[in-house]
């Protein structure tokens, strides 16, 4: 198994009172309650997290981009990608992901992955979102062209890493008279592709198509929906014709280990809950914006499943931890919760978020050294 | 006055097919409904029956958005209701939309008046006044957005008291997903319409609510300034929805702005 030490980098320092008194940690909590000296020392602190990730023999690290927000700080992920090169030497730099469809010129993606796979010689992954739907309300970008956009921006960027410039890019949202990118990737033909999601069939069966083969990610889900969305990753597989690898399979989720189950309980529960219900909580308006998803799969959704965070009431540790989004205990428990979905799904690459919501440095180092030493190993082989 | 049964039909114009009311006689007046979609028939069309044949069409993409695949934006959508007019029979309409309605009858009005005898446009989207900020109607919860189209309360109650069935929530959800596509960005106004105001050749009556917490009432300045031959008028204690919260008088501000200029 592959190990991937990933990070929010949330902004711990919030007022919590004050938060409570807005819909959402996302696009409408006032930026006031930024303090950018709190937030220097915030990115000192996980910087030094991810660099001690490769010590520990994490095989990449991971950041995601978010905006406007105190879930995340990082509305520029290539940024941190970029200090973490010259602070590692070996460990691979997985951008998890850039938001495609939010920018108007996808061509600057593709030249920034390409300076960082550069400037790491060789070490990049490259992740490719949409974006979360409380993005679209940050960007303003119309939600009922995301999947178009995306679609067409992986296609650009694509054709600008892998074909000879300079060539003319016709597309519906995105018009090029000259592609011509300089530099080139360093990897040949071009950096990995991950895809995190949080499970459309249309982006499922999207990135297990024959040409692409993409890993798929799923992210912060109940362990039931991990298991099918990786198992639909599977049969879409089937009906192109090959049989998917545990490579292109991974799962996202906070882990925390301590010695006993009920310690880890206990430390874990602050940071957990923060995360769940005060940075990630929003409401359905602001989490499906419409045309985000196809009108079939938003109908389902209304219908079928609750809205990641968005529901009545409060999440607590132990919900999270009884339906599998969060996997929390003694190195042992979490091991077994591990194996678990690798027989259920096969699958080969953990993305583990070792510091969520208010986790302090101190709980976070011990976390990942626990994790390092006590589950690693044993899955590693 | 009696309230007369519309009828309806499927009316199409290339290929897309979409419901249709009518009923009434008289010099035929086209209603263009709101991003909250097709109100079917209601106590204001009755009004407006008794001295016209009122036609209120579903938008395409409203309701269903099958065959609405053509319609990416709001030029598509203007396109598409001169394609109607024409398709009509009728030799020219008295046109009139609320909000989103309000806001395709403008850009219809501005390619082409050919087929219009007069234009009514009740709280139109479509100009953006500088610093006047707009309700923010896709982060609002439904109890939000409900409150916020109302002045009077009572009309907001009465709207969260209705669980709608699976079957209608859909249909709201489409409506949804065609107003985002129309008007999420730039936010209910396309740039270049107030450049062509001046081409609005027809007389005009804007009304708007004092109210109106979705689009603030200041929003009538621009057309004021710029559509030649327009009159505004204001709806005392009324949101954004004038034609539901304030019927009566609506109506009748519409029949006498009609009424004056056939005399």
């Amino acid at each position: 198994m592959k190990f991937v030490c990933f990070h929010l980098m949330p902004y711990r320092p919030l007022d919590m009172a004050a938060r409570k008194q807005h819909r959402s940690a996302w696009v409408v909590l006032p930026n006031s309650l930024y303090d950018p000296v709190k937030g220097a020392e915030e990115y000192e602190s996980y910087l030094d997290q991810l660099t001690y990730a490769e010590t520990l023999g994490f095989d990449a690290v991971g950041v995601n981009e978010h905006h406007q927000t105190a879930y995340g700080m990082m509305p520029a992920p290539n940024l941190i990608a970029s200090a973490l090169i010259q602070r590692t030497k070996k460990v691979k730099v997985a951008i998890l992901g850039r938001a495609l469809p939010l920018t108007s010129n996808p061509i600057w993606i593709a030249e920034e992955f390409a300076m960082l796979d550069n400037l790491s010689k060789g070490r990049i992954i490259a992740g490719f979102v949409r974006g979360i739907g409380t993005e679209y309300h940050a960007t303003g970008l119309n939600p009922s062209f995301s999947l178009e956009r995306f679609q067409e921006a992986h296609d650009l960027i694509v054709g600008a890493w892998t074909r000879p410039g300079p060539f003319e890019f016709e597309g519906e949202h995105f018009n090029f008279r000259y592609v011509n990118l300089w530099p080139r990737p360093y990897q040949t033909p071009h950096p990995p592709i991950w895809i995190p999601s949080m499970g459309s069939s249309e982006t499922i069966r999207w990135a297990a198509s024959s040409e692409r083969k993409y890993p798929f990610l799923v992210t912060f889900s109940a362990h039931e929906l991990v298991a099918r969305y990786l198992n639909l990753y599977r049969d879409a597989a089937k009906q192109f014709g090959y049989e998917a690898s545990g490579d292109q399979l991974g799962w996202a989720a906070p882990i925390y280990v301590a010695d006993t189950d009920e310690r880890a309980r206990v430390e874990a529960k602050a940071g957990i809950e923060s995360l769940f219900n005060d940075y990630l909580a929003n409401p359905w308006e602001m989490l499906l914006p419409p045309g985000y998803t196809s009108l079939s799969s938003m109908k389902n959704t209304m219908r079928v499943r609750k809205a990641l965070g968005s529901r009545a009431g409060k999440l607590t540790i132990d919900d999270l931890a009884e339906s599998g989004t969060v996997v929390v205990g003694s190195p042992r428990t979490v091991r077994e919760k591990i194996e678990r979905m690798r027989d259920l799904t096969g699958f080969n690459i953990l993305v583990s978020l070792l510091q969520f919501g208010v986790l302090s440095n101190e709980l976070t180092r011990r976390n990942m050294e626990m994790f390092a030493s006590e589950v690693m190993p044993h899955l590693k082989a | 006055m009696t309230a007369m049964a519309p009828r309806e039909q499927q009316h199409q114009v290339g290929e897309i097919s979409v419901r249709m009311l009518r009923a009434g006689e008289g010099e035929p007046l086209l209603f263009l409904h709101g991003a909250g979609g097709w109100p079917g028939w209601i106590p204001f069309f009755d009004k407006l029956a008794a001295h016209h044949e009122v036609l209120v069409p579903e938008h395409p993409g409203f309701g269903t958005l099958e065959k609405a695949a053509a319609i990416r934006d709001i030029a598509d959508m203007a396109m598409y209701y001169l394609d109607f007019l024409d398709g009509l029979g009728a030799e020219r309409v008295h046109l009139v939309g609320n909000s989103l309605g309000g806001w395709i009858a403008a850009e219809v009005a501005v390619r082409n008046c050919a087929r219009l005898q007069s234009l009514c446009l009740i709280s139109p989207a479509g100009v953006r006044v500088k610093g006047v900020p707009i309700g923010d109607n896709f982060i609002w919860s439904p109890e939000e957005a409900a409150r916020n189209l109302f002045h009077d309360q009572a009309f907001a109650d009465r709207m969260l008291a209705i669980t709608p069935t699976d079957e209608e929530a859909d249909r709201l959800l489409t409506n949804r997903f065609m107003a985002a596509r129309l008007g999420w960005q730039p936010r209910w106004f396309d740039p270049a319409l107030e450049r062509w105001l001046h081409r609005i050749t027809v007389p005009t009556l804007v009304l708007w609510g004092e109210n109106d917490k979705f689009l603030p009432s200041a929003y009538a300045e621009p057309w004021r300034e710029r559509v030649p031959d327009v009159r505004v008028e204001t709806i005392v204690a009324c949101g954004h929805l004038p034609h539901v919260e304030k019927a009566d008088v609506t109506a009748e501000k519409i029949l006498a702005f009609l009424d004056g200029r056939r005399a």
